[in-house]
């Protein structure tokens, strides 16, 4: 880790040494240290930016980087404004500061939603240009030249006539001096240099070296390490608990209940899981339900009326008057996000308050939450956000689940040793916080002429947002705001109740809408005796960007030429978090009857397309994440209790299933949309489509499993 | 109970309990984090390093069966092989979440040492052990294709 601290003045490094990790080791109290001044030389106009007299410039990420590539994204942004050299930029994770460092889409600091660089476009831009200004205002005054006789250019301050030149780190002291510029102007995308046009070196950096610090590779002086007994089931409670032969184990220091479970603390992992693993535990209650319960109840519910998530015209006499009708039912399971690294967290009390080290996604909601347990103001709440292994999701949660489960260990053990929480693969997949299961029901009807003239669709399952009797727009997304011209349509959602805990599974409620609304629309489609592509295209007439995409991976797949002997393609076509995606999949059959997906042709139109290779990059990682619950996936509950409990039940995609990938970015200059998420919702129903053209089969019920693929 | 090997070339010494997995040894015993933990039952290879010359998972390997044999972690991994696939994967961006990558890489220095041109099929086989939840895995064997090309290029030179 040191290696990657160099050329960090000491103030950066304590904040990168916090957010490493690091600080406490080297015996270093962090809190405060934060909001100090800045040292002799450096220059720091806002809470992004800041030019050291080394000429390093580090740049504070507001969001949390898990992998999507915001820590590049973000920082191009103001390098671009800059016009600073890439070689140059490190990057820092932002401490928790609402007011600093809020997700301006949802005033909350808060990484979700894709939506890091569409609400940070414009401010991370500002930021940048900011700097310059004062730059150039510094290097005008020392070098007693006009302002328009000055230019920047790759870290630089130019007097283009003379030639006469200083780096942005012999400015920096002059510029902490300027007054802050009262106008500044934005480049014209004309002028961009880095967006939209270098392939960028990740600023993420030590990631293949094994220096980068993760929460669980934290150290701190005398840290215990915290292992919990869940409840086996949902909703149970503890009735009994005999810790003696766990606290007579070597390295145990306290057993505690909390109201999670019970916590066995120890002075390493090791000790600490055999530990709870010597717990005899009795519970009570407790939801024993099956998956399979679940889904006769969601099909019953499925045959009435919702409440409507969106109509038009009216479905009834459309139905009555087609000439065919069409039903299915879809089934999808419950979902784990099944990160790399399982959920943790360290934890240490302080004067002042508390102090918190771990990829934290959602700094205001963990804040506000550990801060009740402790009965102290969220201010009081110091996080140091580390780089975090993958979350799709997981690490935000509204109740803040495993930062709270650490905050009352610690608050019930009472020691002033700091605790690191860590939960095992089991635990992590045992948890809940699940995409839920849903049921949808979808009837459409073709006209005598063959257009698609009703459409409606139920969608049953457990509302994220805790909506009760309103709709949650996160279950129906995709569906209510379907693009294409269907003069009759109704949207219904019915919200249940389940012990379940569940949350957002990366690209949410897209995860079954797409899959359910493109496989049915191809299933019309060939009922009208339509090509897929055609079909869409002309429902899609007021929509050019749908277009756009569809047309794009269509002509890159060569969809119309024939394919050799064996081979099959499925398309698919969806919208979400404002981008578009369309992919065109091929999958070749294998001498057992099962299919392999061989090929992936993807479009996107995310606007301004500001890092092309992080695009390409989310765009392959999102339809890996994507094929998964197509293939394998599921959790299923028997009497109550998940049945997969690691990966060697709950499985997920390998090297040998990862088809080629190949990416087309549509020429843009819309204001820039999210692209972690929008890449996983289309892969399924663009297999399952192919699946189709082989087999003559509709896939109703996800995972495929055995059946079509080997694991 | 006191268990000496080799780690990385040098003597390493531990008092633990025998049972306790390598994986924890390094960790939690010696302040080595780059091995990370990932399943704790040999299924996903976030834990691979070389044991005796082997890519083993260490989250399945008792400290008791290291005793007096020899361990390479990422840490000291800086083989030519290492070194190509590390280049690699900065130039080709592989890593996302970055987490499994130290047993990827562990992985990947193993293949090529056995296969220096290794086969789509090779990688396939060879590296199905290592899950990646970012899904790099189209630029992981990229990475593997670039390194070993740029190793058969050294071995010419």
């Amino acid at each position: 880790m040191m290696s990657t601290q160099a050329g960090l003045s000491r103030r950066l490094f304590l904040i990168r040494s916090a957010q490493a990790g690091a600080g406490l080791t080297l015996g270093m109290s962090i809190s405060g240290q934060l909001l100090a001044a800045g040292e002799t030389g450096d220059f720091e106009p806002n809470a992004f930016v800041a030019i050291q007299a080394d000429n390093t410039i580090v740049i504070t990420i507001k969001h949390l980087e898990m992998g999507q590539g915001t820590f590049t994204g973000l920082a191009t942004l103001i390098a671009e404004e800059l016009d600073a050299d890439w070689s140059q930029i490190k990057t820092v994770g932002a401490p928790a500061n609402t007011k600093k460092y809020a997700n301006l889409a949802m005033g909350l600091q808060l990484t979700g939603g894709s939506t890091a660089i569409a609400n940070s476009y414009t401010q991370m831009r500002e930021a940048g240009a900011t700097a310059k200004a004062m730059l150039l205002a510094a290097a005008a005054e020392r070098w007693k030249q006009p302002l328009s006789s000055l230019a920047v250019k790759s870290g630089k301050v130019i007097h283009t006539a003379s030639g006469r030149q200083a780096s942005f780190g012999e400015l920096a002291a002059a510029a902490a001096t300027q007054a802050m510029p009262k106008k500044i102007t934005l480049k014209d995308p004309s002028e961009f240099v880095l967006i939209g046009k270098a392939k960028l070196s990740r600023k993420d950096s030590g990631k293949t070296d094994g220096t980068a610090i993760f929460t669980q590779d934290v150290q701190l002086p005398n840290m215990l390490t915290a292992v919990v007994a869940h409840p086996p089931l949902f909703g149970a409670t503890l009735k009994s608990v005999d810790a003696s032969q766990a606290k007579a184990l070597p390295g145990v220091k306290a057993v505690v209940q909390i109201p999670s479970g019970v916590a066995v603390l120890a002075e390493s992992f090791w000790q600490a899981k055999k530990g709870r693993d010597a717990l005899k535990l009795q519970w009570t209650g407790g939801s024993e339900r099956s998956s399979a319960d679940i889904i006769a109840d969601y099909k019953k519910l499925a045959e009435k009326p919702g409440l409507s998530a969106a109509k038009k015209g009216s479905v009834a006499p459309a139905l009555a008057s087609a000439k065919h009708v069409l039903e299915a039912e879809f089934e999808f399971p419950f979902l784990a996000h099944a990160a790399m690294e399982p959920m943790n967290c360290a934890l240490q009390k302080t004067k002042s308050g508390v102090e918190m080290w771990y990829g934290c996604q959602g700094q205001s909601w963990d804040q506000q939450n550990v801060a009740k347990v402790f009965g102290i103001a969220p201010e009081q709440i110091t996080i140091n956000t580390l780089y975090a292994g993958g979350s799709f999701g997981r690490r935000a949660t509204t109740l803040s689940d495993y930062p709270v489960e650490l905050a009352e260990i610690v608050k019930a053990w009472g020691g002033p040793a700091p605790v690191k929480l860590v939960w095992t693969r089991e635990d992590d997949t045992l948890s809940g916080y699940y995409r839920p299961m849903y049921v949808h029901k979808v009837t459409a009807a073709l006209s005598a002429s063959g257009e698609l003239s009703a459409w409606q669709q139920r969608i049953v399952g457990q509302s994220i947002m805790g909506a009760g009797k309103s709709v949650d727009h996160t279950s129906v997304e995709g569906a209510s705001n379907l693009p294409y011209a269907i003069p009759n349509l109704s949207v219904e959602a019915h919200n249940t109740q389940e012990a379940v805990p569940i949350s957002w599974w990366r690209s949410v409620g897209s995860t079954h809408t797409a899959y359910a609304v493109e496989t049915f629309i191809d299933e019309l489609a060939h009922k009208a005796e339509r090509d897929p592509v055609e079909f869409r295209l002309a429902l899609l007439k007021d929509e050019p960007r749908y277009q756009g995409v569809l047309k794009l991976a269509a002509n890159k797949a060569q969809w119309s030429k024939p394919l050799p002997e064996g081979h099959f393609r499925g398309v698919a076509l969806h919208k979400s978090f404002g981008t578009y995606v369309a992919q065109v999949a091929e999958i070749a059959a294998q001498k057992d009857g099962r299919f392999k997906v061989v090929k992936v042709t993807c479009a996107v139109d995310c606007g301004v397309a500001v890092n092309p290779d992080v695009i390409a990059a989310q765009m392959e990682g999102g339809i890996g994440f994507g094929l998964s619950p197509l293939m394998f996936s599921e959790i299923t509950l028997k009497d109550g209790k998940p049945e997969q409990r690691n990966f060697d039940a709950y499985k997920v995609l390998r090297m040998r299933h990862m088809p080629e990938v190949s990416v087309h970015i549509v020429p843009s200059a819309e204001a820039p949309t999210g692209v972690g998420e929008p890449g996983t919702p289309v892969i399924a129903p663009a297999v399952a489509n192919a699946l189709f053209a082989a087999t003559g089969k509709r896939l109703r019920k996800l995972p495929a499993g055995g059946e079509y693929f080997t694991a | 109970m006191a268990i000496n090997f080799t780690l990385n070339g040098k003597p390493a010494e531990v008092d633990v309990a025998p049972d306790t997995p390598l994986l924890w040894v390094l960790r939690d015993e010696l302040k080595m984090t780059g091995t990370k933990f990932g399943c704790g039952i040999a299924q996903c290879g976030a834990c691979t390093v070389h044991f005796n010359g082997n890519a083993m998972r260490s989250c399945s390997l008792p400290v008791q069966a290291v005793a007096g044999q020899s361990v390479t972690t990422i840490e000291g991994e800086h083989s030519p092989e290492a070194k190509a696939l590390q280049t690699a994967w900065e130039e080709l961006a592989v890593y996302q979440c970055g987490y499994c990558q130290s047993g990827q890489l562990m992985s990947a220095v193993k293949l090529l040492r056995d296969k220096p041109k290794p086969s789509d099929e090779d990688i396939d086989q060879f590296m199905s052990g290592n899950i990646c939840r970012c899904s790099t895995y189209q630029r992981i064997r990229a990475g593997i294709k670039q390194a070993a090309s740029s190793l058969a290029t050294e071995v010419v030179a």
